[in-house]
């Protein structure tokens, strides 16, 4: 296990240097002046040429590389604006911020929309798809197929909107939703506010896990284990979960974790839809500003979730199947 | 059906186990599939009861329906299945799992795909026993390494420590035993126990199977299709084809005097070390008639080589019944004195 972990956490510090130098690269090929952009719209010459020299633009694109890589593990100082502490992902022009503090600021938001969201679609999903399995081919089974076809082709822009409209504005049920107050300061306002957008954020995801988890289960019920466990004489339902869903699982988690760490790089359209500040809106602005140390610093946070979920699910599938030996 | 009681096989008195005109039919897509079609047997207490057929000839369907595992809602079983006077097929659920690794066990063909790859072995050996008896886990645990010492697993504590595919597939086979005699069952089903398994190996299991019949007086239905594995093993074989019997009797009177053409054909087909090499072996023509379809008379008509011999084209349009006296017995249209004489010249033409 330690072996595992050590052996995994340097791969993946490698795939996230090859990630920042090629985002690094692909940035500069871009015909836009990223000091231009990155002083903003009121820009005075002496901020534009303060902005050059910490930008580095006038630099070979390798020692700027370095530059940057440097501030991650020891910390950078940017003339005129102080120093910025390791592990320092870059100051942000456009929002006269270092990056690190930009992406801590937004994460809480992300993180509450993917794991709120992550529990919606994992209890509609694997719930519906497990009745699915049970009563495979009768009518129950059909009408989870149907809804969970027409779930998986809704776009949540226009679910999002729709539900907000009527929910929110219409009928007052739920207040609009807002991202502004912390779990720790009100938990249930909290909760309100991201009701809407765990739903529907969740509904593209619930169909997916449906039709995974009514398949996985159908093919692990038919297992020779399963009628072994059968001709025991267990029941049903211990059969249904200690061995059917058992094997079914691996499948199903490794799916969701790699869901996990999709979501936790930002959800842009659903954090568009709701107004939400999470890494996805972000991740937009930094674009938009053509910024580039708040680019390279979402892209990696993005690329760290997954990595680091893909890791995650490794470990889990090998607790779940005891054939599977981390090495 | 008051006559179906007088149709008990040989040398069972009281039989333990007894099916009668058993039809498990599935639907498919295609219609209806006979797997088993009128099918009636007895087993007695403390005897091995072997069944031969090639593949798709309604064995383990027959064994699952004891069992009551097959899938009701796509499945018609209709008939009678009485073991120890209880009637199975109409039992409850409920009952049928109380039954079901206490009363009557089975042994599939495939340990490393029928025990559970999650699980360690001391644990599915346990939780059998925890299931019937209501012991304890120590207990349990305590049961299942004494069920592996005795199936013959060395270091039976720390082995009921490690899971299926950590074991070769002999000793996974004897794991497999282990864990169907755990409750001291009355009746062992085993479906082709020793087909995955090497000669040796498969002779170490027959021999271990034996032996706890001899200690436990368990009742054995037996189902292969290894000839070689049925006359060491069986006291009495039923030859079944395309869902239904065709020969009944002890074993000395099927090898040594086989009735049917069927029977013929399966012993012809068998490798003998005795035989000369140059002889070929004899396979029977052609291939078992479709489940979908079956023909109407006797279903081995097709393939059979002697269905002139049976004046009026009887056995394409005529079922025959295995007689419903006990003993030895064919379900054939030919008379006693023609599979006599027929028989003689069929092992005559094919000498292997």
């Amino acid at each position: 296990m330690f072996r595992f972990i050590l052996r995994r956490t340097f791969s993946a510090l490698m795939i996230l240097l090859v990630i920042s130098a090629i985002t690094f690269v692909l940035f500069y090929v871009a015909p836009r002046d990223p000091a231009r952009s990155a002083c903003g719209k009121l820009c005075t010459p002496e901020t534009l040429a303060l902005v050059r020299r910490n930008l580095g633009i006038d630099d070979p694109l390798p020692l700027q590389y370095w530059h940057w890589l440097a501030g991650v593990f020891v910390g950078r100082d940017y003339a005129g604006l102080g120093h910025c502490s390791a592990p320092c992902l870059g100051y942000s022009f456009t929002n006269h911020e270092p990056v690190l503090g930009l992406i801590t600021n937004r994460f809480p938001t992300t993180l509450s929309l993917t794991l709120g969201s992550a529990v919606v679609f994992v209890v509609l999903g694997v719930g519906t798809g497990m009745l699915a399995a049970v009563k495979q081919g009768r009518a129950l089974d059909k009408i989870a197929s149907s809804i969970s076809l027409v779930g998986s082709s809704l776009q949540i822009y226009i679910v999002g909107v729709v539900a907000m409209y009527y929910l929110s504005d219409q009928w007052g049920i739920l207040p609009r939703p807002q991202d502004s107050v912390g779990f720790s300061q009100d938990p249930v306002a909290w909760f309100k506010g991201l009701l809407l957008p765990w739903f529907v954020l969740a509904i593209i995801f619930t169909a997916n896990y449906t039709r995974m988890t009514r398949s996985q289960l159908v093919e692990s019920l038919a297992e020779d284990y399963v009628r072994t466990a059968r001709a025991k004489g267990l029941s049903r339902r211990t059969v249904f979960f200690r061995f059917a869903w058992r094997g079914a699982m691996g499948p199903i988690v490794t799916i969701l974790g790699l869901d996990i760490g999709y979501l936790l790089g930002g959800a842009i359209i659903t954090e568009e839809t709701f107004g939400l500040h999470g890494i996805g809106a972000l991740s937009i602005k930094a674009v938009r500003d053509n910024d580039l140390p708040l680019l390279l610093g979402v892209v990696l946070v993005a690329a760290a979730a997954i990595v680091v979920a893909n890791i995650v699910v490794d470990a889990v599938y090998a607790l779940i199947d005891p054939r599977i030996r981390l090495a | 059906m008051t006559l179906v009681s007088e149709a008990s096989g040989p040398s069972t008195a009281d039989p333990f186990l007894s099916v009668r005109d058993l039809r498990v039919h599935f639907a498919t897509d295609d219609g209806v599939v006979r797997a088993v079609d009128g099918l009636s047997f007895d087993v007695g207490r403390g005897r091995t009861l072997g069944i031969v057929g090639e593949s798709g000839s309604g064995k383990s369907v027959t064994n699952l329906a004891i069992l009551g595992l097959h899938d009701r809602t796509r499945t018609t079983l209709a008939g009678e299945i009485v073991l120890d006077g209880q009637e199975l097929l109409t039992a409850r659920e409920r009952e049928l799992e109380r039954l079901r690794g206490s009363k009557m066990a089975m042994i599939f063909q495939d340990a490393l795909a029928s025990l559970s790859p999650y699980h360690t072995v001391g644990r599915q050996i346990a939780e059998t026993y925890a299931k019937h008896t209501g012991a304890s886990r120590r207990e349990s645990r305590a049961r299942a390494v004494e069920m592996l010492r005795r199936v013959g697993i060395p270091q039976p504590t720390a082995r009921a420590d490690d899971y299926p595919h950590q074991f070769s597939g002999g000793m996974r086979q004897r794991v497999m035993i282990a864990m169907a005699l755990a409750c001291d069952p009355q009746l062992l089903i085993a479906d082709e126990p020793t087909t995955a398994l090497d000669v040796t190996v498969q002779a170490q299991i027959l021999d271990l199977l034996g032996d706890l019949q001899q200690e436990f007086g368990t009742s054995i239905v037996f189902i292969t299709h290894d000839l070689g594995v049925i006359s060491r093993m069986a006291d009495d074989i039923l030859v079944m084809y395309a869902g239904r019997a065709v020969e009944r009797g002890t074993r000395r009177e099927v090898l040594r005097t086989p009735q049917h053409p069927y029977t013929w054909g399966l012993l012809g087909s068998m490798p003998t070390l005795n035989a000369p090499v140059d002889v070929p072996l004899s396979p029977i023509p052609g291939t078992p008639p479709s489940l979908l379809d079956p023909p109407a008379g006797c279903r081995f008509e097709p393939r059979c080589a002697f269905r002139e011999q049976v004046p009026a084209g009887r056995c394409a349009s005529r079922r025959p019944h295995l007689p419903r006296t006990a003993g030895h017995g064919a379900a054939c249209h030919l008379t006693a004195a023609q599979r006599v004489e027929y028989h003689a010249d069929y092992v005559g033409a094919n000498p292997g």
